[in-house]
């Protein structure tokens, strides 16, 4: 940690600092914000291991753990799958 | 009413690219490993279960036939989990797809034969010819033991696929009874609505059922050679 911290040019530094985590960014802030990520498939990866972690960390990986946190991993699931079938699902309306 | 009747069994797809991979491994996220020495609560339940489930389930075989114990947990715990999943709204179940099941059901069963055939051939054999049958009835069983011998992996698979199939249907259509019902007349839409609901009780039932025969029957076709 204090390594990094003493280092204020690095990337990793800038990626990590308070300002930066998706959490913090406000909604006007939110282009500028994806133009400074590195898309390269590795960093995807990575972004996708934080992010797993940290969810995680905060709702599962407690002592007293409850359903909330896989229902929430649930009801994103429904909520990616409606949106990948959206398209079927359109021509049932009346 | 054709069309979206088999729409959910359609493989979803995103630009052309399929979904797939990512709905088979999407039960993996759910299923944690511990890294600590007292897991959390999830983690615990996790165990536990699998555990209860690996003790009946291993109790019958020797100490050849455990060497599949691996093999045979994540077999019962993808199905189980797969079907679970695919009773939430808009999922879609792999297990309907009968090249999935086929998929799974040959290689398993024929693992077990050739293992029966390699490791002991006299008793692999044997089992052609059920103990005490008269003599005259031989050969006609012996042609019904190997037709029946060579159907167990079909049988394996399409069981599996036709009750997931037919139960997320009957959902399909109970439902859409209830709400075209509704307008109509509200009793009847309530007494279908509670068939809807004792039904929904019995997938869940089934989803865990199903997987729990797939395993217990190749474990049983392992029991029978090793």
């Amino acid at each position: 940690m204090a390594c990094i911290l003493n280092n204020p040019s690095s990337n990793l530094t800038s990626l990590l600092s308070l300002e930066y985590k998706l959490l913090n960014v406000k909604l006007q802030q939110l282009p500028a914000w994806i133009m400074k990520r590195d898309f390269s498939p590795s960093e995807i990866v990575k972004a996708f291991h934080r992010g797993h972690d940290a969810y995680f960390d905060k709702y599962i990986d407690v002592k007293k753990g409850g359903i909330g946190g896989v229902s929430m991993v649930l009801a994103a699931y429904i909520l990616l799958n409606y949106c990948v079938i959206y398209k079927e699902l359109k021509h049932e309306r009346r | 009413m054709n069309e979206n009747l088999f729409a959910p069994f359609i493989t979803p797809t995103i630009m052309g690219i399929t979904t797939l991979p990512i709905i088979m491994i999407f039960p993996c996220i759910i299923l944690s490993t511990p890294k600590r020495w007292l897991p959390n609560r999830i983690q615990t339940l996790q165990i536990w279960l699998i555990r209860q489930i690996t003790k009946q389930m291993l109790s019958m075989h020797n100490t050849r036939g455990r060497t599949w114990a691996l093999m045979l947990m994540s077999l019962i715990l993808f199905i189980a989990s797969t079907n679970l999943l695919g009773l939430l709204p808009y999922s879609f179940t792999p297990t309907t797809q009968l090249a999935m099941n086929i998929g799974m059901a040959i290689p398993l069963w024929l693992a077990t034969v050739i293992m029966g055939f390699r490791n002991k051939p006299k008793v692999s054999l044997a089992h052609f010819l059920p103990q005490g049958t008269p003599t005259p009835l031989i050969p006609m069983l012996i042609i019904i033991e190997t037709i029946s011998l060579f159907i167990q992996p079909l049988a394996l698979a399409v069981r599996l696929t036709a009750n997931i199939t037919a139960g997320h249907l009957l959902i399909h259509l109970i439902g859409s009874a209830t709400l075209a019902l509704s307008s109509i007349s509200m009793t009847v839409s309530t007494i279908t609505f509670t068939i809807l609901f004792l039904l929904t009780i019995l997938e869940l039932a089934v989803a865990m059922i199903q997987a729990y025969v797939f395993t217990l029957l190749v474990s049983l076709y392992l029991h029978d050679n090793s």
